[in-house]
Formats: structure tokens, C-alpha cells, sequence
């Protein structure tokens, strides 16, 4: 599934025209990317979390060569899956 | 930001959108994206990221409270891997 899958669903459900669901879709995508941005989190109900974490610096090792460098500390997005999306995996 | 703020945020982005209509677009997104993935299908969002589902296999365990095995069945998880270009953002800031 991807975006065009979505827009097709709000077309279809909502009757919106397509050039209008397709920039909805856009739309909601770039406020979540926006605000995640800002270090904000989201919270989608019966979907899960998406939050920015912290990661210090830590050493690794470039396996082809075995040399040891330093992984810079950042900020990663991590997804946390609702316990209802879950579920709703394992459902049968 | 929860759903509901999201749906806020939206309709105000969008004059031309009621609330309740914005509320619907927000469900039908995250519902269809939960739908595919029940279906095992991947979720492919070009910008933001993709999710699949992965496959865990069953394994013991242990309850730490009372040293008793416990048998874990195999089961299905969400995954969700971030797009370049919001990683890099995120990063960023």
C-alpha cells in the first residue's frame, strides 16, 4: 500500500475528488513530519506512537575493515505500536 | 500531538474542511494502513516511512517473578522503518 492506495480509499469513501484526497494525504503527512520535526511526539489512538529519542555517542566498528569509529551521537524516530494494532496482528 | 489535535491542525490548514470531515480523512489513513497490515501487507510512505510486519518465532521465557517457563507463541509485529528524508529532518533540528 502507498499513498496513491490511500487517496483512492478517501475518494472512494469520503467522495472527495482525487486531486483534492491526494493533497489531504500530503497534507496530514506533512504536519506529522513537521511536528516530529520540532522533537514533538504522535500519538495516534489504536495505532501507536511515533517519538524522537536521543541517542549519545557510542563506538562501533566498521565490520569490513574491523576499523573502531565513533557513531555520533542523534535523534532517531522510533514507532511504538499500539497494543490494539497489535492485537489486531495476531487476531485469527 | 494526538490524533485529535492532528484533526485540529488539519482543518485549520484546510479552511475548506469541516472537523468532522477532517476527522474522517485522519481515521480512513491510519485505519487503511492497520487494515494492509493485517493483511500482512507493506505500507510504503514515500517521504515518511514504510511498516511491515514481521514474524517472531515462538520462545521460552521466563515470568520473573516466580522463575516459572513460560511457552511464547509465534507472533506478528509491526514494524516501521523511518524514509531517508524524515530521518534526516529529524536529525536535523
Amino acid at each position: 500500500m502507498t499513498k496513491a492506495d490511500i487517496v483512492e480509499k478517501i475518494y472512494e469513501k469520503v467522495g472527495f475528488s482525487k486531486k483534492d484526497s491526494a493533497e489531504l494525504v500530503e497534507l496530514v503527512f506533512d504536519i506529522i513530519k513537521g511536528t516530529l520535526e520540532t522533537g514533538d511526539k504522535i500519538k495516534i489512538a489504536g495505532f501507536g506512537n511515533f517519538v524522537v529519542k536521543d541517542k549519545a555517542d557510542r563506538r562501533g566498528r566498521n565490520p569490513q575493515t574491523g576499523e573502531e569509529i565513533t557513531i555520533t551521537a542523534r535523534k532517531i524516530l522510533t514507532f511504538k505500536p499500539s497494543q490494539v494494532l497489535k492485537a489486531s496482528l495476531n487476531a485469527e | 500531538m494526538t490524533k485529535s489535535e492532528l484533526v485540529d491542525k488539519l482543518a485549520e490548514k484546510n479552511g475548506s474542511l469541516t472537523r468532522k470531515e477532517s476527522e474522517t480523512i485522519v481515521n480512513l489513513i491510519f485505519d487503511s494502513m492497520g487494515d494492509a497490515l493485517r493483511c500482512g501487507e507493506k505500507v510504503e510512505i514515500r517521504g515518511f516511512g514504510s511498516f511491515t510486519v514481521r514474524e517472531r518465532g515462538a520462545r521460552e521465557a521466563r515470568n520473573p517473578k516466580s522463575g516459572e517457563i513460560v511457552d511464547i507463541p509465534a507472533k506478528k509485529v509491526p514494524f516501521f522503518k523511518t524514509g531517508k528524508e524524515l530521518r534526516e529532518r529529524v536529525d536535523a533540528a
